[in-house]
C-alpha cells in the first residue's frame, strides 16, 4: 500500500513528487511512457513566464509568479540549465498600445516584479532584429528561458533518489475506490503484464488524460481539449538572432507566436493553437509549419527559416474552466487532481508541486524525511571545464575524449552518465533528451548508430530491443538477410 | 517467328537514351534510339546476356568491424542476382581478411567467385 | 604543443589523396586527423561498385577504392590519428582536438587542409509535416547500418530523393529481403546516375516517381504509412494526387550538405550556393595557409574528382609551406551566370595557377543541347558543345595559364550556358 501514488512523471508529476519526497512517505509515479518527460513536458515553448499574462485571482496567476520565484533556488540545486533572458511582448503599429497598458496592470495586480513599458528606440538597442512595424513592449526582466527536460528530469532523478518509486512502461486502465484507498489496476505496455497498485493518496498528473482518470472516481466531470502548438527549431547559428523572448500581443489575428532562444542556444518560433480531438495527435502539418515563418515575421524580421532543423508539436492540456484545476475532489476523498495544466504550467510546477503537498499533508500525517538530499548533479558538461580539468577526467575516464555526436560534441562518457544515473536512458531519445547527442543539426544522423552501440553494451540490451521512444518504436527489425 | 520490342535506358553516359531493340526470338533484329555505338553494343547485350556485378556483405568473426563487403569477382547473369545474394547468407569469415580473399567460390553455379572487397584487419 | 607542417582534417578520400600528394611534394611532416576507426572516411559504407573508372580504369567497391589510398598513405609512412575528433580550428592555425588516449590537445601548423566532407540533410531541415517515429532515416544513416553493422532498419521502404545514395539503398534494401515500394523525387529529373536508375531501381522493378514529395508521415511509434503527392511547377503538392503507402520505413536521399562548423570557426568565408568555403586557383580560402578538397568545399558526384582536386590542395599547400605566399598577385573573380550556379574556384591568380586549371561547376537545371561558353571580360574565349547537363552531374571548363596571359587587363571571367 502506497501513502501517495502519483500518476504521470511529466514535470508537474515530477515536481510533486520531489516536493512530496522531502517527507517520509511511501510514493510512487505510475507513467505510461518508457521515461520522464515525454508528454506535454518534452514539446513546450521551454519558457518560465514572468506571469503578466493570467488573470489576476486565478491559479495561473498565483502559481505563475510563485513558480518563476522559486526558479533561481532550483535552477541551482538541482543544476537545471535555467536563464533569465527576460521577455518583451511587442506591440506593432497597426495595434492599440492601450493592450500592453493592460498587460502592465494585469502583471503588477499579480505581483510580477520589474515590469516597465519600453519604446521602440530603446527596444531596438536592446533587440535589433525586430520587426520594423513594432512601436513598443512590455518588458518583463524575470521572465526566463529552461530546458524542460533536464528540469522535468531534476525533478525525477531527485524524488527517485530520493526514495520515490517510478515505474515506468505502465498505463493506467481504471482508478477504483477501495474503502479509504484506491486500486489502480495497471498493464505494462512492453510486457502486458497487469499490476495493481494500492494507494491512500492519488494525485492525478495526467496532462491531456487528467479529465479521463478524474472523470473514472468523480461524479464533477473534467473535459480537457488538446490544444495543438506547432514549432520549428533553428540551428544554433540562428541562436542569437534575438536574446530575449519575444510575445506578440494577442490582437483579432490571433495570439500570434513567439521567437525565443533556447537556453542551448538555438531558435525556437512557436507555436500554432488548434483544437483536435485526438490525444495523441502529436503531429506536424504542413499549413501549421508554413503559417509559423508568416506569423513571426509580424514581431522579428528575417528569421532565417531556412535554419530550421527541426519542427515538432505538442498538446496542451486545456480545460474547459480555462483555470489549473488543482485540489482534492469534492466526491472522491484522497483523490487529487493537478489537471489543466497548459501554459504556463512548465513555469507553475514547483509551485503546483507545494500547493498538492499542502494538499496532502492535509490528508497524511507527514513527518519531515530526515535524510532527504536537496540537491543533484546533472549531467557534467565538459565545456564548463577547463582544459586541465577535462584531460585530469579524460585520464580517468577515457569515454569522456570520445565524441559521439558530432554536432552538439557529447562524448561517450556523457551518454554512459544518462544511461547509469537514476531513472537512466533506455532509448535514443531518453540519451538525447538528457545528453542532447541527436539534438544538434543533422538530428541524430551520425550519433545514432554509435548511441545504439553504447546502450547496448552499458545497459545492456540486444540491439533489436533498442527503440527511438519507447515501446514500438525498435530501431532496426533483423539482422541483413534475415527479415 | 514474330518480332517483338523492347525498350531500354542506356547507361553509356548521363544522356540516358531510350533504346528500342526488335527481337525476332532471341534474335537482335535492330537498335534503335542509341546516339553512339556504346549504346548499340549495351543494347545488344542488355537484351541477350544481360549481367551484373553483385556487392554485398557477409559477417566477419574477430575483426574490428562485423561486416566485410564482398563482391562477385566478375559479373553474373543477372537473373542470378537473387540466387547469389542468398548464398551469402550464412556465410561467416574470419579476420583477418583481405582484398581478393575468396569468400563463396562458384557462386550460385556461375562459375564465379565472391571475394572480399575491404581489408578487415583482426581485433 | 606538436608542431607540423600540415594538418589534414578527415582521413576520407580527400584527405588520404591531399595526404600523399604533399608527401609527394616535399612535405614529410603531415599528421591525418580521422574521427573514425579507420581510414577511407564515407567509402567504407559504400559496398557498391562503379568507383574509380577515371583513376584506375577499373570498377571498384567503395572499400576497394579507399584501400588503394590508404595503401599510398601507409607506404609514404604518413603520421594519422584514429577515432579522434577536431574540436576547433583557429585562424593561426593551431588545431584542437580529442580522443580518450591523449585527452584534448592542440597542433601547431604552418598548413591546414579541410576535407572534413559533407553530411545528409535530415527530415526536419525538410520540413516535412506528420508524426516523428521511429523508421526514418537518412539514406547514408541506413547505409551504414546496413553494410558496416549489419543491420536492417527495415523490411517494407519508401525513399524520398533520387540521389546517388537513396537509388543504391533502394537495391541494398531489396537484396538483404526488403520490399522497396517506390522512390518519389521532388525535382522533374533524378539527381543520380542513369546507371543507377537502371541497375537499382529498373532491374528490380522499383518505380520511381518524379515531381512527387512526401507530404505526410503516419504512426506513433513506428513508421506505419508514408502518403506521397505530386508537385506542380511551383514545388507545392497538387491536392487530389496523394497516394499512401503502407511501410514501415522512410529513407531520405534529399541532399547532402558540406560540413564546416570547424571552418566557420576559424573564419573561413563560405559560398552560401555551395556551403563550401571560397577558395581561390589554389584551392586556399580567404585564410591564409587554410585549403580545402573534396566535399566539404562542394559536394561532387565522382570519387575520382574529389581525389584529383585533393591532389592539387596538398601540392599547394606544399608549395605554401615551402615558399609561402606570393601577396601582391592580381586576383580575377570568376563570375556564374545563365545556369551555371557556382565555380570551383571562384577566384584565380593568373600568374601564380598552373598551368592549366580544371574548374568545377553544376548547373541549375536539365540543359539539352546547350554549350558551356566562358568570357574573358566580354570576349568570348571558348564555347563547347554539351549534349546534355544535368544539376546531378558535375561540370568543367579548363582554363589555360598562357592564354590568360595575353588578357593582363583582365578583370572577370565569365562562365555560362548558352544556346549550342
Amino acid at each position: 500500500m502506497y501513502d501517495v501514488a502519483i500518476i504521470g512523471a511529466g514535470v508537474v508529476g515530477s515536481a510533486i513528487a520531489r516536493e512530496l519526497s522531502k517527507y517520509q512517505v511511501n510514493a510512487c509515479v505510475i507513467e505510461r511512457e518508457e521515461d520522464v518527460c515525454n508528454g506535454t513536458s518534452k514539446a513546450n515553448s521551454a519558457i518560465i513566464h514572468g506571469g503578466f499574462d493570467a488573470t489576476p485571482g486565478t491559479l495561473k496567476a498565483k502559481l505563475n509568479v510563485r513558480g518563476n520565484f522559486l526558479m533561481d533556488e532550483l535552477a541551482r540545486d538541482l543544476d537545471i540549465p535555467f536563464k533569465r533572458n527576460g521577455s518583451l511582448v511587442v506591440c506593432t503599429k497597426d495595434q492599440d498600445r492601450s493592450g500592453l497598458e493592460k498587460l502592465l496592470e494585469k502583471g503588477t495586480s499579480n505581483g510580477v516584479p520589474g515590469l516597465r513599458i519600453i519604446e521602440r528606440e530603446e527596444l531596438i538597442a536592446m533587440e535589433p532584429n525586430l520587426s520594423d512595424d513594432v512601436t513598443c513592449a512590455l518588458f518583463a526582466p524575470t521572465g526566463g528561458i529552461v530546458c524542460p527536460f533536464h528540469m522535468t528530469m531534476a525533478f525525477a532523478e531527485n524524488a527517485c533518489t530520493n526514495g520515490v518509486k517510478f515505474f515506468l512502461n505502465t498505463q493506467v486502465d481504471t482508478i477504483e475506490k477501495n474503502g479509504d484507498s484506491y486500486r489502480i489496476s495497471t498493464l505494462h505496455t512492453d510486457t502486458k503484464n497487469k499490476e495493481t497498485f494500492e494507494a491512500k493518496v492519488v494525485i492525478n498528473a495526467a496532462g491531456v488524460y487528467a479529465d479521463v482518470f478524474n472523470n473514472m472516481v468523480s461524479e464533477n466531470k473534467l473535459h480537457i481539449t488538446a490544444r495543438k502548438g506547432e514549432y520549428c527549431l533553428l540551428d544554433k547559428d540562428a541562436g542569437t538572432h534575438v536574446s530575449h523572448t519575444i510575445f506578440q500581443l494577442p490582437s483579432k489575428m490571433g495570439k500570434g507566436v513567439l521567437v525565443t532562444p533556447t537556453v542551448h542556444g538555438n531558435l525556437l518560433v512557436g507555436p500554432t493553437a488548434v483544437d483536435v480531438d485526438d490525444k495523441e495527435a502529436v503531429n506536424t502539418t504542413a499549413s501549421g509549419l508554413d503559417s509559423l515563418a508568416a506569423t513571426a515575421a509580424r514581431s522579428v524580421k528575417n528569421v532565417p527559416m531556412r535554419q530550421v532543423i527541426t519542427s515538432f508539436a505538442g498538446l496542451r492540456a486545456h480545460e474547459d474552466s480555462d483555470d489549473f484545476v488543482i485540489g482534492e475532489v469534492k466526491d472522491a476523498k484522497g483523490f487529487i487532481n493537478a489537471a489543466g495544466i497548459e501554459s504556463p504550467g512548465l513555469s507553475s510546477a514547483p509551485a503546483i508541486a507545494e500547493m498538492v503537498t499542502d494538499i496532502v499533508k492535509g490528508l497524511l500525517p507527514l513527518e519531515k524525511n530526515p535524510d532527504f538530499v536537496g540537491t543533484r548533479k546533472g549531467i557534467l558538461r565538459l565545456d564548463t571545464l577547463s582544459l586541465e580539468e577535462r584531460n585530469k577526467l579524460i585520464k580517468e575516464h577515457p569515454e569522456y575524449g570520445n565524441i559521439i555526436c558530432r554536432c552538439e560534441m557529447i562524448t561517450e562518457g556523457e551518454i554512459m552518465d544518462a544511461i547509469h544515473r537514476p531513472l537512466g536512458a533506455r532509448s535514443l531519445d531518453g540519451v538525447k533528451r538528457r545528453t542532447r547527442a541527436g539534438m544538434g543539426r543533422c538530428q541524430a544522423g551520425f550519433c545514432s548508430p554509435r548511441t545504439m552501440e553504447i546502450l547496448e553494451r552499458e545497459v545492456p540490451m540486444s540491439i533489436f530491443d533498442i527503440t527511438k521512444n519507447g515501446v514500438g518504436s525498435n530501431i532496426v527489425v533483423g539482422y541483413n538477410k534475415e527479415v | 517467328m514474330s518480332e517483338t520490342t523492347r525498350e531500354l535506358t542506356c547507361i553509356g553516359c548521363p544522356l540516358g537514351c531510350s533504346i528500342t531493340v526488335t527481337m525476332n526470338g532471341t534474335d537482335v533484329v535492330s537498335v534503335t534510339g542509341n546516339t553512339c555505338p556504346r549504346g548499340d553494343a549495351y543494347a545488344r547485350k542488355e537484351v541477350t546476356n544481360p549481367t551484373r556485378i553483385v556487392t554485398s556483405t557477409v559477417r566477419v568473426e574477430g575483426g574490428i568491424s562485423p561486416m566485410v563487403n564482398v563482391k562477385t569477382a566478375s559479373d553474373i547473369p543477372k537473373a542470378k542476382i537473387f540466387e547469389c545474394a542468398s548464398a551469402l547468407k550464412n556465410v561467416v569469415v574470419t579476420a583477418p581478411v583481405k582484398i581478393g580473399d575468396v569468400v563463396v567460390s562458384n557462386v550460385a553455379g556461375t562459375g564465379v567467385d565472391v571475394v572480399a572487397a575491404k581489408n578487415i584487419v583482426a581485433k | 604543443m606538436n608542431t607540423y607542417d600540415l594538418v589534414i582534417v578527415g582521413g576520407g578520400p580527400a584527405g588520404l589523396a591531399a595526404a600523399a600528394s604533399a608527401k609527394d611534394h616535399g612535405i614529410d611532416s603531415i599528421l591525418i586527423i580521422e574521427r573514425d576507426k579507420e581510414l577511407g572516411g564515407i567509402l567504407n559504407q559504400c559496398i557498391h561498385n562503379g568507383f574509380g573508372l577515371h583513376t584506375f580504369k577499373e570498377e571498384l567497391t567503395g572499400p576497394e577504392y579507399a584501400s588503394r589510398f590508404i595503401d599510398m598513405v601507409l607506404d609514404r609512412g604518413i603520421e594519422y590519428k584514429l577515432n579522434t575528433m577536431v574540436m576547433d580550428i583557429s585562424a593561426d592555425k593551431k588545431v584542437t582536438a580529442m580522443n580518450r588516449e591523449d585527452g584534448m590537445f592542440e597542433v601547431q601548423a604552418k598548413a591546414v587542409i579541410l576535407a572534413m566532407g559533407c553530411r545528409e540533410r535530415s527530415r526536419g531541415a525538410l520540413n516535412i509535416p506528420g508524426y516523428r517515429p521511429a523508421g526514418i532515416y537518412s539514406a547514408g544513416t541506413a547505409q551504414r547500418l546496413v553494410n558496416m553493422e549489419g543491420y536492417m532498419p527495415g523490411k517494407e521502404v519508401v525513399i524520398l530523393g533520387s540521389g546517388d545514395i537513396g537509388l543504391i539503398m533502394a537495391r541494398r534494401m531489396t537484396l538483404e529481403g526488403a520490399k522497396v515500394k517506390v522512390v518519389a523525387e521532388l525535382m522533374p529529373y533524378s539527381g543520380g546516375l542513369k546507371r543507377n536508375i537502371v541497375q537499382c531501381l529498373n532491374d528490380f522493378d522499383i518505380p520511381l516517381k518524379l515531381s512527387h514529395t512526401v507530404v505526410d508521415i503516419e504512426g506513433k511509434n513506428r513508421v506505419e504509412a508514408v502518403t506521397i503527392a505530386e508537385v506542380g511547377s511551383d514545388r507545392k503538392p497538387i491536392p487530389g494526387t496523394e497516394e499512401r503507402y503502407t511501410c514501415d520505413t522512410l529513407l531520405l536521399s534529399c541532399g547532402l550538405i558540406p560540413e564546416n562548423e570547424l571552418s566557420k570557426s576559424a573564419g573561413v568565408a563560405l559560398n552560401p550556393v555551395t556551403s563550401g568555403p571560397v577558395v581561390n586557383d589554389s584551392l586556399e580560402t580567404n585564410i591564409d595557409g587554410i585549403f580545402a578538397c573534396g566535399n566539404v568545399l562542394h559536394v561532387h558526384d565522382l570519387v575520382d574528382y574529389v581525389s584529383q582536386e585533393a591532389s592539387a590542395a596538398g601540392k599547394n599547400a606544399a608549395n605554401y609551406i615551402k615558399n609561402g605566399k606570393e601577396k601582391d598577385a592580381k586576383i580575377v573573380e570568376i563570375l556564374p551566370v545563365d545556369g551555371v550556379r557556382y565555380t570551383v574556384p571562384k577566384y584565380i591568380r593568373p600568374t601564380e595557377m598552373d598551368d592549366t586549371l580544371t574548374v568545377r561547376f553544376r548547373v541549375g537545371a536539365v540543359y539539352k543541347n546547350c554549350a558551356i561558353a566562358t568570357y574573358f571580360d566580354d570576349q568570348l574565349i571558348s564555347k563547347r558543345k554539351r549534349p546534355v547537363m544535368a544539376p546531378g552531374e558535375m561540370e568543367q571548363v579548363i582554363l589555360d595559364k598562357k592564354k590568360l596571359g595575353e588578357y593582363p587587363d583582365l578583370s572577370k571571367i565569365t562562365i555560362k550556358i548558352e544556346e549550342a
